[in-house]
């Protein structure tokens, strides 16, 4: 836990100097190439915006707004930055929080199958089929289904997350609303990402299947079903646990690629439109963020993996 | 505990349980008769900011000449006409300005708006502290004097022409904003304005709402809502549009030509088509030896087929340009003709600089060093990438051997064209309606960030700039741009390429729209909405 601080304060450095040293800034962004700015407006927007002091002494101002929770003004706009994040948080959230359980549950079975069913037909088809989820350009894919849905069959809307009339609706017509929004995003987050989690589930499965304990339960005579989800399936999805965890960070990170195509405001975009504008203050508070939330994530797996595994537990205090 | 939920899971039913569900909510389809009194836009970009002054983004102007009025705007003949000032006087040569204001024009919240809103605006735009750009042309300013609620009087320190449409800058509230820091306030997302709408909405990224103002001092606008939609893909945008979800974008020369040539698009949108105010140019680094001599630049010019590149890469949706006015201007020069595509001309005229292929690999050579130089060109401009490779081509069938590099935007900016570490560049300039362009020509201008990065140098061009800036009688002005345009085209600084076309598509239930030299947009009060029931 208290080695998490340096190490945090390190990220920063980096992230911070990485940052600025890149090519380009906000100003030329903002304004290069329009006859109505001088040179002189921009000098003068580089001291506003504190870009004219040296680089440590930029940090310094930084780390000292960042230990009062002040992740600062963004350039684009002046807004707070955590306002901002606040506004986009949710709405990504939800989304990979749906895409991450859906993944669960069709990978999962999509898993354990493959390993029971290890090079059969069904085994060869389901790994065409998640790595053709794998392979796909999620952009081509979420055209291709936008077409489709929105304008051939015109059954569903193809951006966003509400109607422009979403304010006249009824509070069952509002939820139905997002709801329609949601699925082809979500569809899509959660298909392109299948073959990772069913392969790493089947990998595992497959391993515990030729275990010693599985075998002396099976010499037991329990149930074929008994033996697999009870005994394999157990040990087999340990490693989840860590998956799990480390996914916390990727919670807030959002898509950019799904969200600008389904044209959903959420973190991806804030992140990428900081990046592409120089806007400094937002980069850095999404860097710490989800720095903080690895760190976070990795702690809680490590903690979740104990809890669930006793070999873990009983192995540490052997040590 | 994860066992009990798998167990559970028995999860085959999935796929079933989603189509009953996808059934369900397909089922109602929301149609109200909200598109009777509504325009949607869209763009690829949210607004920053709907405080004017302080907004460098395309998207935030757009909304704000909606929010807002000027002293003055241009019409649809791209003349300078009244707007929040219904008149002004022009005295001591131009040194003085005197604007007489409207005194029938309230802010939304029913304030009236007075001298003092426009003196305030003036403060903000030179207050070092507040993060406008926009403060160059009110620098030039030496005295402000209110001389009653309804007049000013401006005194320039030298006279300045384009002084005039510099106030063609949105003018903001002094008694909502004397108190408040510009640069964070909330007003930015919550502004009142005197324009022909108000600002009714903002959902970040996603849209913003406007309504119209019923007390607008020209007439209320005939369209009630105006949604402006923020949609980040371009191909989402057109698949939006196709939905019902939009009903107007800008297309691009692709999507204008083969996309839109359906039979669906014919009975349901409108298609305009009229010049953009700007034009892309091929700059050379003046201070490379091999761009010094004049003959060489006319050669290249002769070299490359303009309308070629304006048939392959805009699909012939543009224009041949000759020098850095649009023919709309009364800056334009039409006696410039055209040089035509003439490659024996281009080698003749290269071979009279110098430049000859003495080894006969192909390739022009003088001095020992063949004739090779490196476009520069930014990323994520398809259109620009291509001209450059139809460039390339050309320029090698006379013996030139052309690079191209494609770097990101700001990196480009900051790294080669203000630093001066570039051969040749292909980019474009979007134009003002005021045709100044001293910054662009002008020797002076040729400091780190300044626009003459080429680093042009004319003495006469230097002279005319100058007095073009003092004369505020547009004959006299138009005489000494039109000679600037006709130098500018001899000597060849840029190799000028095209003008491009605005595409924009309107849904066919928006009746009204006139297409002028100003475009499509200058009347768009008048436009209105032919109802539908359904």
């Amino acid at each position: 836990m208290a080695g998490m601080v340096p190490l945090l304060i390190g990220i920063t450095i980096i992230s911070f100097a990485i940052i600025h040293l890149s090519p380009g800034g906000p100003v030329e962004l903002a304004t290069s190439m329009d006859q109505r700015v001088t040179a002189q407006a921009r000098q003068k927007l580089m001291h506003i915006y504190g870009l004219d002091k040296p680089l440590h002494i930029q940090y310094a101002d930084w780390l000292l707004r960042l230990v009062r929770f002040d992740f600062g003004n963004s350039f684009l706009d002046g807004r707070k930055v955590l306002d901002k994040i606040v506004e986009r948080l949710p709405i990504t959230l939800l989304i990979n929080i749906l895409s991450l359980f859906l993944i669960l549950i069709i990978a999962i079975p999509i898993g354990i199958t493959s390993a029971i069913k290890a090079n059969s037909f069904y085994d060869k088809f389901m790994t065409v089929f998640v790595f053709m989820g794998f392979a796909m350009p999620s952009f081509w894919l979420a055209l291709l289904l936008m077409s489709f849905f929105g304008i051939q069959l015109h059954i569903l809307p193809i951006l966003g997350i509400k109607s422009l009339f979403f304010d006249e609706l009824s509070l069952a017509g509002k939820i139905l609303d997002v709801a329609r929004h949601l699925i082809l995003p979500v569809f899509v987050s959660c298909f392109v990402s299948l073959a990772a989690m069913s392969r790493y589930i089947k990998t595992n499965m497959m391993d515990v299947l030729h275990k010693d304990y599985i075998r002396t339960a099976r010499a037991k005579g329990l149930s074929e079903t008994k033996v697999i989800y009870k005994h394999a399936l157990k040990n087999a999805l340990l490693p989840v646990v860590t998956i799990l965890g480390l996914s916390i960070p990727g919670l807030i990170g959002g898509s950019i690629i799904t969200e600008t195509v389904f044209s959903i405001p959420g973190m991806g975009r804030l992140a990428f439109e900081a990046v592409m504008a120089r806007d400094y203050p937002v980069i850095m508070a999404e860097l710490i963020i989800s720095a903080l939330l690895t760190l976070i994530g990795n702690l809680i797996a490590d903690i979740a993996y104990s809890w669930a595994d006793p070999r873990v537990r009983i192995g540490k205090r052997n040590v | 505990m994860i066992m009990l939920r798998i167990k559970n899971l028995k999860n085959y039913k999935l796929p079933i349980i989603l189509a009953a569900f996808l059934f369900v909510i397909s089922g109602c389809s929301q149609r109200t008769d909200f598109k009777n009194n509504s325009i949607i836009t869209a763009s690829i970009g949210d607004a920053r900011t709907l405080i004017p002054i302080l907004a460098t983004d395309s998207a935030s102007a757009e909304i704000s000449s909606l929010l807002y009025n000027a002293l003055v705007k241009y019409d649809k003949n791209i003349n300078i006409v009244e707007d929040l000032a219904q008149g002004w006087d022009i005295q001591d040569g131009g040194l003085k300005i005197i604007f007489y204001l409207r005194k029938d024009v309230k802010w939304h919240d029913g304030a009236p708006f007075t001298a003092k809103d426009v003196e305030f605006t003036y403060k903000k735009l030179i207050d070092p502290g507040v993060r406008t750009a926009y403060s160059g042309d009110f620098e030039k300013i030496k005295e402000f004097n209110i001389i009653d609620d309804y007049t000013i009087e401006l005194v320039y320190k030298e006279p300045h022409a384009p002084a005039l449409s510099s106030w063609g800058m949105p003018i903001i509230p002094y008694h909502l904003l004397k108190d408040e820091d510009l640069n964070t306030t909330s007003y930015a997302r919550n502004p009142i304005g005197t324009g022909p709408y108000k600002f009714k909405k903002w959902v970040t990224g996603e849209k913003i709402e406007l309504v119209a103002n019923p007390d607008y001092f020209e007439g209320a606008p005939l369209i009630k809502n105006y949604i402006y939609r923020v949609i980040a893909d371009d191909a989402s945008m057109f698949l939006e549009l196709q939905a019902g979800g939009i009903d107007l974008m800008g297309l691009t020369p692709l999507q204008y030509k083969r996309q839109t040539n359906t039979l669906f698009f014919k009975k349901n949108f409108n298609k305009f088509r009229y010049p953009s105010f700007g034009y892309t140019y091929l700059g050379y680094n003046l201070k490379n030896d091999k761009f010094k001599d004049v003959r060489v630049r006319q050669a290249l010019d002769y070299a490359v087929d303009k309308q070629e590149i304006i048939n392959g890469v805009l699909l012939g949706m543009g224009r041949t340009a000759t020098g850095p006015f649009v023919p709309e201007s009364w800056a334009y020069n039409a006696g410039v003709a055209l040089r035509p595509y003439d490659a024996q001309k281009a080698k003749e005229l290269l071979a009279q600089a110098g430049w000859r292929d003495t080894n006969k690999d192909g390739w022009l050579d003088k001095d020992g060093h063949i004739f090779e130089f490196t476009i520069m060109v930014n990323q994520g401009n398809d259109l620009r990438q291509q001209a450059a490779q139809i460039i390339q081509r050309r320029l090698s069938q006379v013996g030139i051997k052309v690079k191209i590099k494609v770097v990101e935007w700001s990196v480009m900016i900051t790294e080669f064209i203000n630093k001066k570490q570039f051969e040749a560049v292909l980019m474009g300039w979007g134009l003002a309606r005021e045709p100044d362009c001293f910054d662009i020509w002008h020797s002076s201008k040729t400091k780190e960030g300044e626009f003459n990065f080429i680093s042009y140098k004319n003495d006469e061009v230097d002279q005319l700039l100058v007095e073009g800036r003092r004369i505020f009688d547009t004959k006299k002005r138009a005489k000494i741009y039109k000679r600037i345009h006709e130098i500018l085209y001899e000597e060849q600084p840029y190799m000028f390429l095209w003008i491009a076309d605005q595409l924009p598509i309107v849904d066919k239930r928006i009746k009204g729209i006139e297409v002028a030299p100003a475009g499509i947009y200058h009347d768009f009060i008048h436009w209105h909405i032919e109802k539908e029931n359904d």
